[in-house]
């Protein structure tokens, strides 16, 4: 295990960005004499040890009556950006004069930004600053105040909030991205009874917020809402743990916090988390006097207690360590560590077993918002401390063993593709037989890979890819490689790649040898033959002269005239008559339907298994495969492991599940699909653009479909609907594999994420059966099991861009205009149209009772032409979108 | 406008319909920008009295080696400039202004000369541009107004026993490419050209400034950003990556967002390859021919240079490309070859989130 690896895993996508507060000298005593005093070597300390505990952005303020504020903070902020270890991350600028975030904002070379700027002293100045912060490129904080004062209620803090957004994104065309509302956090249980519901009324305002002014974040100062219990750090952390917890589900998304020195939110002693938290949500009258009652056994506590509670010290090792991890404290963990290591076999089996167990148990409460990034890092730091202590033990084992490493492998999947589960699965195969395994990870540039690969002396790179847009980049990278001489082999797998994709499009690129690997369990077999002394030759050669077989057969097949000229394959479509009785049905929910966080357990009995097991490489269909002789027990064994996380990723809500559908008035025109803006059907909201078959020329099939002939034409004045949706069950997938993998848990990255898809796909069928009987409503009364909806026994088809039926992956961006599917669904795109995160689907409806799925299959040069001057293309991007369907070859 | 005699019918005839052109061509094609200056110059084998003119005769300082100052003094190798690279084949000339700014002629005394050679430096442009626009009217010429970086940094200090020291501040630095930016429109420029950027806090007060100008005319001009990575470390003098630099740069709605200088192609593609996925801008590069030789000099051939940046421009990764130190007009016209008929980057449409910068970038999640 490296330590590199554990540390970078933990730092990025954290659901709430804490921002250092210690840099302020009204909210830091330190600091402020500091300052005062002029040390401000010492005061430059402070902020880098904020940005070691995970402060991702840092509050700077300078606002105190005795200091030349808008000195000290130039002279703080120069003296900052010499200092990379704490310029590395965003600046804000923190003042109530305007005058001293001006100087500061002339001193900061990245984006800041402003704290803040407010409709106080009337909407003119309010706007004059916006801009000015516009013009220095910064983003800014907007408090709910106005020239009536501080908005305490939930109506007129949305209401402040509200009237500045449609100031600032209206009147001077402010990015709504670039805007943070802090609405005020006041303190709570002072006594004086509408003082109770301020933290209510914070987070009430914060729903209104993140429902209503699109993009706009939301950040407060946290400390204000104990004020009332100053002098009692222990009850204040506990409050503000509270505190949090429900701010940010509330849609907090930001806060100014000292969150190294905040309890974690389950390790509260219950009693006082209880009445914190009646406090904090005011749920009932006595709450201030209950929590006062036990207030004083807590005075003192805290994390700064002198003499800290040692009783967690009595429990087994294990629970210990996790103690330990939890709560990020360090003096133990070499002694409880090495309790453990007494007790095993194998030094390894400490870190596979209890360290991994305890983060685990971390990475759980992180993904439920229960504990902070800083808390994590601070974990992350035990774990290394325990880890480097059985580093030397593990060596000398290995040195015993004289295991040396069978040779060094970069793995990466390209550019623009995100989907890595196969490739991991090759990468701990190979590392189980002791080769040395460089992941690069998602999404890796070519430039990268090829620079790792000189760096590291990489004897074997192999890419993965499972969108069709990957095989371009693969055979990009081939030439590349060949360009800067490599001879290193190149292995080339994942899901859309074949043996006849590499042996024609990528093997010609590249003189070194060039391998397809169908599966991890072939990884092995290829990786000592390409690395053996006695094999690699003849091995390579082989390889070559079937590759060379390959390419001749697709020569030849390519040469065979079996295509329809388009024109002539657009007289075959598919035997539909419009003129008939038949009328496409009404949407009953026309329009766009968001659901924002969809229930998972209503997706467990949609789910199938079968692809699971093609994740784990185990072949055969469920439920069959349980009892298969050869496969079984393995299938029982990932199938029991499954069963459980999937009920753990649903019970604690390690993955949220959200989607969003359309039915659009549509008619077709040619191979085009017409989405209309209404039911008027004079404006043109979208096009959608298909693909025809051309196939069946030499065989005389003369049946050429395209999913355009699915939609009554325009010329037939036929009202149609086309739908279209996009769905994701993977938001939270990556908190919880960076946590996996943080303590090198593949087994358990992979089973969440393969359990991630699996529950995309069943959200997919879920919708497209509620579509069918709801919400388009043109099957009211069906009724299929799940095996029957597999078998796909219903109304209706719901192909994707990038399947057999609409290949261009491009169509994608078309679904997602419509749809608005990044905010609604929280699903985005990739350069290359790969969905992200990974475990989503997106598809169109068809509603035509003789749709069917087909393949549009290889088409021809007439057809490409004619596609790019549709969708506004040169040839060169039509081939180069659509290059895995050429039936030709393009000319590079 | 135009202050050209010559051109009778200049084919277009005022600055919106030239900014309006420059956009579609944009669209349609990738514009080749020109290449260096100083080689050129270099070539002519300038005396001091040259530099020095009728005019400057009795100037108490040397002025040998302040080339900014021979667009009033030897304006014929200014426009004999222009013209071989647009000969060449560049679509956009840069003027010869990259040190007209009040802080950079302060080393000669001529602060107070920093408009006038910045409009008689983008009047020359203007002219020769206009000369060839008429010329050859389907393949109209633009002149971008170079704005160079200073010879001082506002977010590095100049004492190394007092890192929070400062050689310029944010205020000098806006008032002197104010002074820039207006010399620079009055004379003519399609586009503004703030390059060579290797303090982003210089670059954020140049945009500052030409903001204010603009608001100042009551019209705006397109702005070309171009920044500099100093070296394999991917970052700029500053500290800045280059997504972090994006980051800084992105309100300013550049037309385009670049690279130029200090790498050599294929040193430079990376960089260029990583602006091309993070800016929803047109992408320009301009590198230098390869890195320098132990003579200081620059090697790379018109073919190497074409055959590298040809393939970016395949990869769709450019929008707008030249040449900086040691590309001479060869360079430039094997470049445009390279172009020919390959379509332009289309920027990627990226959705709206906060994104922040240090000197590293920083997103927040949604």
């Amino acid at each position: 295990m490296t330590s590199d690896a554990l540390e970078g895993a933990t730092q990025p996508t954290a659901i709430f960005v804490n921002i250092g507060e210690r840099t302020n000298v009204a909210g830091s005593a330190r600091f402020r004499r500091l300052i005062l005093g002029g040390d401000y070597d010492t005061a430059l300390e402070i902020a880098r040890q904020q940005v070691e505990a995970g402060a991702q952005i840092i509050d700077i303020n300078m606002d105190e009556g005795m200091l030349d504020a808008e000195a000290a903070m130039v002279r703080f902020l120069n003296l900052v950006a010499a200092e990379p270890d704490i310029s590395r991350v965003p600046i804000m600028i923190d003042s109530s004069k305007w005058s001293v975030i001006e100087a500061g904002l002339k001193c900061v070379q990245g984006k800041a930004i402003v704290n803040s700027i407010s409709l106080k002293e009337g909407e003119e100045e309010f706007l004059h600053r916006a801009r000015l912060v516009r013009r220095y490129g910064a983003a800014v904080v907007v408090m709910a105040f106005d020239e009536d004062g501080q908005a305490e209620t939930a109506e007129r803090k949305f209401a402040i909030c509200e009237r500045s957004y449609r100031l600032l994104v209206d009147t001077i065309g402010f990015p709504a991205e670039d805007i943070i509302f802090d609405p005020n956090i006041f303190a709570v249980a002072t006594g004086i009874e509408e003082h109770n519901d301020y933290a209510v009324a914070f987070m009430d305002a914060a729903r209104m917020i993140k429902a209503r002014l699109p993009y706009a974040h939301i950040s407060g100062g946290v400390s204000n809402v104990s004020f009332s219990f100053r002098g009692n750090d222990a009850v204040r952390e506990a409050m503000h743990a509270v505190f949090l917890y429900h701010a940010i589900q509330a849609g907090m998304d930001m806060g100014i916090v000292n969150a190294g020195q905040l309890p974690v939110y389950e390790e509260i002693p219950e009693d006082l988390r209880v009445r914190c938290e009646d406090v904090i949500l005011n749920r009932r009258p006595d709450a201030t006097e209950r929590l006062l009652a036990i207030a004083d056994e807590y005075r003192g506590g805290g994390q700064q207690a002198a003499a800290p509670d040692l009783r967690w010290r009595e429990g087994t090792p294990a629970e210990r360590i996790t103690h330990g991890l939890v709560n990020g404290i360090d003096e133990f963990i070499v002694d409880d560590t090495e309790e453990i290591r007494h007790l095993v076999a194998h030094p390894l089996e400490v870190i596979e077993g209890p360290l991994m167990d305890g983060m685990g148990v971390v990475g759980d409460l992180f993904g439920a918002g229960k504990m902070f990034l800083p808390q994590v890092v601070k974990s992350a730091r035990v774990m290394k401390k325990a880890v480097a202590h059985l580093l030397p033990f593990i060596e000398a084992l290995k040195a015993e063993g004289a295991s040396r490493s069978n040779g060094k492998i970069v793995l990466a999947t390209v550019k623009g593709d995100v989907h890595d589960i196969g490739k991991n699965i090759v990468g701990v195969v190979l590392q189980c037989n002791n080769y040395e395994v460089i992941d690069l990870g998602v999404m890796v540039p070519a430039a990268r890979i090829i620079a790792t690969a000189l760096e590291e002396h990489a004897d074997v790179i192999g890419l993965s890819g499972l969108i069709t847009p990957s095989l371009e980049e693969m055979a990009y990278f081939a030439s590349e490689i060949e360009r800067q001489g490599f001879k290193t082999p190149l292995l080339i797998g994942g899901a859309t790649t074949s043996r006849a994709h590499t042996a024609v499009k990528i093997a010609p690129n590249y003189s070194g040898p060039v391998v397809y690997v169908q599966d991890a369990s072939r990884a092995v077999g290829v990786v000592s033959r390409l690395l053996s002394a006695t094999q690699s030759d003849d091995f390579a050669a082989e390889v070559r002269a079937e590759y060379d077989d390959i390419r001749t057969a697709h020569q030849a097949r390519t040469d065979a005239a079996d295509r329809y000229p388009i024109v002539e394959a657009r007289a075959h479509p598919a035997p539909i008559t419009w003129t008939g009785d038949y009328t496409p049905p009404r949407p009953i929910v026309p329009g766009i339907t968001v659901f924002e966080d969809y229930p998972l357990d209503e997706l467990v009995p949609y789910l199938d298994w079968t692809p699971f097991f093609q994740t784990w490489e185990l072949q055969g269909t469920y439920p069959k495969i349980l009892t298969d002789p050869v496969v079984g027990e393995s299938a029982r064994g990932v199938f029991e492991d499954a069963q459980k996380m999937l009920r753990t990723m649903i019970d604690e809500r390690w993955v949220r599940a959200r989607g969003v559908i359309g039915l659009w008035p549509a008619n077709s025109v040619g191979d085009d699909i017409e989405v209309y803006a209404d039911d008027e059907r004079r404006e043109v909201q979208a096009v959608v653009h298909t693909l025809r078959q051309q196939t069946g020329r030499d065989r005389g099939r003369a049946e050429n479909y395209a999913l355009s002939d699915y939609i009554a034409p325009r010329a037939s004045e036929t009202p149609d609907w086309l739908g279209g949706f996009a769905v994701t069950a993977g938001i939270g997938v990556e908190d919880r594999v960076a946590a996996f993998e943080a303590v090198h848990d593949d087994y358990s990255s992979i089973m969440v994420k393969s359990l991630a898809d699996r529950l995309a796909e069943a959200f997919a069928e879920r919708i497209h059966e509620r579509v069918r009987r709801e919400f388009w409503g043109y099957a009211p009364d069906e009724a299929l099991e799940n095996d029957a909806l597999i078998a796909e026994r219903y109304r209706g088809i719901r192909p994707a861009p990038g399947y057999p039926a609409c290949p261009d992956h491009t169509e994608k961006r078309t679904l997602f205009d419509l749809l608005h599917a990044e905010p609604n669904a929280g699903i985005e795109l990739t350069e290359s149209f790969a969905m992200t995160p990974g475990a989503a689907v997106s598809g169109f409806y068809f509603s035509h009772p003789a749709a069917r799925y087909f393949g549009v299959g290889r088409i021809e040069r007439d057809q490409v032409e004619d596609y790019a001057r549709r969708k506004g293309w040169t040839l060169d991007e039509a081939e180069r979108w659509l290059a895995p369907n050429l039936n030709y070859d393009r000319k590079r | 406008m135009t202050n050209h005699p010559t051109s009778t019918v200049p084919a277009f005839a005022t600055r919106e319909e030239r900014i309006a052109a420059l956009h579609d061509a944009l669209r349609e094609r990738i514009l080749v920008l020109d290449g260096s200056w100083g080689v050129l110059i270099q070539g002519y084998g300038l005396t001091e009295a040259d530099y020095r003119g009728e005019r400057f005769k009795d100037w108490p300082s040397d002025l040998k080696g302040n080339n900014d100052l021979l667009v009033l003094t030897r304006p014929d190798i200014v426009s004999g400039i222009h013209r071989a690279y647009l000969e060449a084949g560049a679509d956009i000339t840069s003027t010869n202004t990259f040190s007209s700014t009040t802080i950079a002629q302060a080393d000669y005394g001529m602060e107070s000369l920093a408009y006038e050679l910045n409009r008689e430096g983008a009047r020359l442009g203007r002219e020769v541009a206009d000369e060839f626009t008429a010329a050859e009217p389907n393949k109209p010429r633009w002149v971008a107004g170079s704005i160079g970086p200073t010879n001082r940094t506002a977010s590095i200090s100049p004492d190394a026993n007092d890192p929070g020291a400062r050689g310029v501040t944010f205020d000098e630095l806006r008032v002197a490419y104010a002074d820039a930016a207006r010399g620079l429109i009055d004379g003519g420029a399609d586009i503004l050209l703030v390059e060579t950027i290797f303090d982003t806090l210089n670059a954020k007060a140049a945009i500052f400034a030409i903001d204010e100008v603009f608001e100042e005319r009551g019209y705006t001009l397109p702005i070309i950003i171009s920044g500099s990575v100093v070296d394999l470390s991917g970052r700029n003098l500053s500290g800045q990556t280059v997504e972090a630099f994006w980051n800084s740069m992105r309100h300013a709605k550049p037309l385009a967002i670049g690279l130029n200088c200090s790498l050599g192609p294929s040193q430079m593609r990376e960089y260029v390859a990583e602006l091309s996925r993070v800016a929803d801008a047109g992408v320009s590069a301009y590198p230098n021919a390869g890195l320098p030789n132990e003579f200081g000099g620059y090697d790379e051939t018109p073919e190497d240079m074409a055959t590298k940046m040809g393939e970016w421009a395949r990869s769709g990764l450019v929008n707008i490309v030249g040449g900086c130190c040691g590309t001479k007009p060869p360079h430039i016209a094997a470049i445009a070859e390279a172009m020919r008929g390959v379509s332009p980057r289309v920027p990627p449409h990226i959705e709206p989130r906060l994104r922040l910068a240090g000197m590293e970038p920083f997103e927040v999640a949604r």
